[in-house]
């Protein structure tokens, strides 16, 4: 019988579809646990060199670093973390949105704006909409290792020991749940260390070899580790909103499939009725 | 019982060791170091070598560095691990590939943001996910 046959072909073009999309689902599934469990790897660091920041915040050195210091602000620098691949839902645009609303502001001030791309991502959106991108990362894959991130860090970090820039910004997605990601905009530079006041007596650390060569070593890789921690909860995100998506694709096929399934059946009952009374009606003539 | 302070070795990427030792050895830039508890407060970068740990059982362990800081308080002892090697060369070739990127990809497009395009288009793309969403919902009734 050649009935519905169109029907036919587009259930099975979903179902192709959908076996893709399930796919995917399951790699973003197998691939956000890994993700989730580096970035937990990563906090250690990050914690460890935060308190160091906060000693030397209390311990009163003879020498205040320039990434300590705030200063007048005349241009600004962002470090934009996006992912590498689409089909993650509406992560990067919600990310871009955030961030266009907060560059925009410093654009009413007049203040310029260098900025530093991180993913194919962002450096494919302002290559769109324009902007000056200083610096560039992409394809760091999944497990992005820290030396990938240094050169394009070094150069906002220069930028802004030359005056060029005032200010640095890191944007990137927070991975509050599975469900949900949260995009940021986190200051770097000039660092801001908590005070407490708790601490009764002043004291400072003994410097091997020099006061200031140790805090330059020390604040780059404090500003480092937590760049790499906005790109590692970055890769979390992109994992997870994948996965999210995928689903509601998984799903909306078998909607779709079932439709037109639905449809088919119809179509071919009509067909067999209409059959079977022909018959009748004919042997009826007869 | 034999003093003891915290040891927490880290890099960026993982937590290598944390616990309580009796010592510690760890190769300073200005020489070697050994630390018992309650040393001064010292701050210093570290030349890749070898950290060795005696934990209060009289153990040793060794973990390999390849440079990075030690922070010392009286009571505990951090070491923050470069997972890179570190020279100031490598890092300066690694920033100018970083902005020949950049360069490269900027060629050709001008420097200024347009916002209002660029807000159309991000509100375009948001319409586009909420129509999907929208879909979905009517699908799924």
């Amino acid at each position: 019988m050649a009935v519905g046959k169109e029907i036919r072909t587009k259930v099975k073009s979903v179902q192709n579809t959908q076996k893709i999309t399930r796919a995917m689902e399951m790699v973003a599934a197998s691939k956000m646990r890994k993700a989730q469990e580096r970035m937990a790897a990563s906090r250690p660091y990050a914690r460890k060199i935060r308190n160091v920041i906060k000693h030397l915040a209390h311990a009163h050195p003879e020498y205040k670093h320039t990434y300590l210091q705030d200063r007048e602000v005349k241009r600004v620098g962002y470090i934009v973390v996006s992912s590498d691949r689409g089909l993650c839902g509406g992560l990067n645009a919600n990310l871009f949105r955030a961030c266009i609303g907060s560059l925009k502001e410093w654009d009413a001030k007049g203040v310029g704006i260098d900025l530093c791309a991180i993913g194919g991502k962002a450096s494919g959106f302002f290559k769109r909409v324009g902007g000056n991108v200083v610096a560039e990362a992409s394809h760091l894959g999944d497990a992005p290792a820290i030396n990938d991130l240094i050169g394009t860090v070094k150069v906002m970090l220069d930028a802004f020991d030359n005056g060029e820039i005032d200010r640095l910004y890191v944007v990137y997605n927070e991975f509050v749940s599975t469900m949900a990601q949260d995009p940021q905009i986190e200051q770097l530079l000039p660092i801001q260390a908590e005070t407490e006041d708790d601490y009764a007596h002043q004291w400072d650390y003994l410097y091997e070899p020099e006061a200031k060569e140790v805090l330059t070593d020390l604040l780059t890789r404090f500003v480092e580790s937590l760049v790499y921690q906005a790109v590692v909860e970055n890769i979390a995100c992109e994992q997870s909103a994948r996965m999210v998506a995928m689903k509601a694709a998984s799903d909306n096929a078998s909607d779709l499939i079932d439709e037109l399934n639905l449809a088919y059946n119809k179509a071919r009952q009509a067909a067999i009725t209409q059959e079977i009374s022909e018959i009748v009606s004919g042997a009826a003539a007869v | 019982m034999a003093m003891t302070m915290h040891v927490d070795v880290v890099s960026a990427e993982e937590e290598i060791f944390s616990g309580p030792a009796k010592m510690l050895f760890a190769p300073g830039v200005m020489g070697d170091l050994g630390i018992l508890p309650r040393h001064a407060p010292l701050l210093t970068r570290i030349k890749p070598g070898e950290v060795r740990i005696v934990t209060p059982d009289d153990e040793e362990q060794f973990y390999y560095v390849s440079g990075g800081m030690l922070e010392i308080q009286p009571e505990a002892v951090t070491v923050l691990a470069d997972t890179a090697l570190r020279a100031k060369d490598i890092d300066e070739a690694a920033a100018l590939e970083a902005k020949e990127r950049a360069e490269k990809a900027l060629a050709d497009r001008s420097g200024e943001i347009d916002y209002a395009t660029t807000e159309a288009e991000l509100a375009e793309a948001l319409a586009q996910l909420q129509a999907i969403q929208r879909l979905k919902k009517k699908l799924g009734r």
